[in-house]
């Protein structure tokens, strides 16, 4: 395996038993992404996407196929290495956020840090460790609100927050921008694209083509299947001119 | 997560549900406090006891003939009582006492059934029933059988209602007696009147009461009362010696008993055993109650809160996170509930006392028995839904409204 390959799948297949046929949502997905990658995946509702997407974040295990994550297999790993997986190496963000409702924006960044505590800062540097986080995404101003003192697109940015504060070498994002406004969106992508530039390995969801324009390399998946797999800008069809004027304005 | 967060978070969720939680941990509210109200009833019991104990007089050695022998009657005497004065060292008083069927007391035309008994001079001193007014009989009364009697307080009230009862003369069953004593009030005690029965001198007793019966000079009972508390061990061991020698009988197989306070306070506890396993099983009944009603909400808890489960889960909580969390939470609940049961407990304690229900006394060593139950009791029932909660699938979590 060369050395730059984060993510390595191949021929995953999940099946689901539940329905009259068993239906597959993953039916042999194989898939290299290199360290440093923006890949955006996109596809029609049913896809398979995020059931991709949740095998890569370690929350789901395939039916068939094999995950090496840097290497690892994590088709061997164990709920402890699988928490770990989590935790440390993968920043997960959702279309719902999933931010505790309970929780102030800074309770919920620090939230990771506080279960590992074993290899981890003390108290004090793991607030300023948070506040970093907040202030990266741009929240500096509303650590003590709660989620739903916050608008949508500051959700998404504590949620972004929350995923980079153990410093993760992939961020996966399953259509972080699926809830959001043009502009909240634009801000997210924006964050997104910053954190690919520092070198961290972004998957990102999107049925949103001109939000899948700003990734470097485009995933179709159709019918659990990938379809098609490129460099982004070639096979941009109608929404390509589009964004471009969009993205100039912005 | 920290342990100090964990608790904030479980506490806060309380709070979001004021009447909820209150409501689920009734059970160990109740099962707290009866576990106090059980132990403090138990040792007000046990001090009552002692008290009682303390009334019939310190360092008193009870000795009674063993009955229930057929074609053996017992065979404690006045004489032994005479012989036991007069042979043990270290003893302050000897007392004798013989009762008979109730006699009718009469005094003019007032008149009244009344428990009659036998008593020798030390009976005062021995009992500790003090004399009120006039005197008790002297051992010149007994061996000249001088025909006088003593009244409690409660039967010279019946009787001579505002007349001084002294040198008064009353019928008691035939015998014209002379009243030269009232005894001072002294109240139930094991269940005896003192106050509402009379005393004769023991060989009056005998001479008109029981003059050709076979109970003639023997006595129900003998009291003795040692010097101290040092010389009790040595006192019994002499009377056994004495009494055995009288009665041609061994130490090891006698025809007597004798009998410490410490004898009859254990006599006596064991009944109060009955109404303690009475409310330990009330106390624990109400455990497990209160146990199931925190498994009850843990699991609604669990169920309410799969989705925030399953976004822990995400971002690298481990199952024992998980279980930890809603253990603790689980202990919380518990602990809250024991913390109630004990303010409720010792409140309970506090009104049956000044209520006159029942004699309690708060035992501290309750305090924390009660809430260790508490504890074990949300541990144990809070461990299934922390389970269940540990053991959730992150996507199905995840997915959960
Ligand atoms: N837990 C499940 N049980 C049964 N079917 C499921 C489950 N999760 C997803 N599916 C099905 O798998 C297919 C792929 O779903 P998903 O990966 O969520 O699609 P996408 O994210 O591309 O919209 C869909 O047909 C969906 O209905
Ligand atoms: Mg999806």
């Amino acid at each position: 395996m060369d050395n730059d390959s984060l993510i390595r799948v191949e021929n995953l297949v999940k099946i689901y038993d539940g329905g009259e046929v068993p239906l597959r949502a993953l039916d042999g997905v194989s898939l290299t992404i290199a360290r440093g990658e923006f890949v955006a995946i996109m596809g029609h509702s049913g896809s398979g996407k995020s059931t991709l997407m949740n095998v890569l974040g370690a929350l789901d295990r395939p039916t068939e196929g094999r995950y090496w994550l840097d290497g690892e297999d994590v088709g061997e790993m164990d709920v402890e290495e699988l928490a770990d997986l989590r935790n440390r190496r993968i920043g997960f963000i959702f279309q719902s956020f999933n931010l505790l409702p309970r929780l102030s924006a800074l309770q919920n960044v620090r939230l990771p840090m506080l279960y590992r505590l074993e290899n981890r800062l003390d108290a004090a540097k793991r607030e300023k460790t948070a506040i970093a986080a907040l202030e990266v995404v741009g929240l500096g101003s509303r650590l003590y609100h709660r989620p739903n003192q916050l608008s949508g697109g500051q959700q998404q940015r504590v949620a972004i927050a929350r995923a980079l504060i153990n410093q993760p070498a992939l961020i996966l994002a399953d259509e972080p921008t699926g809830n959001l406004d043009t502009k909240s969106s634009e801000e997210i992508i924006g964050i997104l694209q910053n954190l690919n530039r520092q070198g961290v390995t972004i998957v990102m969801v999107t049925h949103e083509s001109d939000v899948a324009a700003h990734a470097g390399r485009i995933v179709h998946m159709k019918d659990g299947k990938i379809m098609t797999d490129g460099p982004n800008g070639h096979r941009q069809r109608d929404a390509a001119p589009a964004l471009e004027s969009r993205g100039g304005a912005a | 997560m920290t342990f100090i967060e964990t608790i904030g978070v479980a506490w806060e969720g309380l709070l979001l549900n004021k009447l909820r939680s209150f409501l689920t941990t009734l059970g160990v509210i109740i099962g707290v406090a009866a576990v106090i109200l059980m132990i403090a009833i138990s040792a007000g019991a046990a001090a009552a006891i002692a008290d009682q104990i303390n009334a019939l007089g310190t360092n008193l050695i009870l000795i009674s003939a063993q009955r229930g022998t057929p074609g053996k009657p017992p065979t404690l005497v006045y004489d032994d009582a005479l012989a036991l004065a007069q042979g043990v060292k270290g003893i302050s008083g000897v007392a004798a006492e013989q009762s008979v069927t109730d006699q009718v007391i009469q005094w003019g035309t007032a008149n009244f059934t009344i428990p009659t008994l036998g008593e020798t001079p030390d009976f005062p001193t021995v009992r500790q029933v003090p004399v009120g007014s006039g005197r008790f009989f002297t051992q010149v009364d007994l061996d000249r059988k001088n025909k006088v009697i003593v009244l409690g307080s409660k039967v010279a009230h019946d009787l001579f209602g505002d007349t001084n009862p002294v040198d008064q003369e009353v019928m008691l069953g035939n015998t014209h007696l002379t009243v030269i004593g009232v005894m001072a009030p002294k109240g139930s005690v094991g269940g005896v009147d003192y106050d509402d029965q009379v005393y004769v001198p023991l060989t009056v007793l005998y001479q008109r009461y029981l003059a050709n019966t076979p109970v003639q000079n023997r006595v129900r009972a003998i009291y003795v009362s040692a010097a101290s508390a040092e010389t009790m061990d040595s006192a019994i061991s002499q009377i056994k010696t004495l009494l055995a020698r009288r009665h041609g009988v061994t130490v090891s197989n006698p025809d007597f008993t004798v009998q410490t306070q410490q004898d009859i306070i254990q006599t006596q506890q064991a009944t109060t055993e009955t109404f303690r396993t009475l409310l330990a099983w009330v106390a624990a009944v109400s455990l497990l109650v209160g146990g199931i009603g925190i498994m009850n909400i843990m699991l609604v808890s669990v169920t309410e809160r799969t989705r925030e489960i399953g976004v822990r889960v995400s971002i690298g909580a481990r199952p024992d996170d998980v279980r930890m969390q809603f253990l603790l939470e689980a202990l919380i609940l518990s602990l809250f509930g024991g913390l109630v049961g004990v303010v409720a407990g010792i409140g309970g304690a506090w009104l049956f006392n000044e209520t006159g229900v029942m004699r309690t006394a708060l035992v501290p060593w309750s305090l924390g028995l009660a809430f260790a139950a508490a504890a074990a009791v949300g541990i144990v029932f809070g461990y299934f839904p922390a389970n269940t909660a540990a053991n959730l699938d992150p996507i199905e979590a995840l997915r959960h409204e």
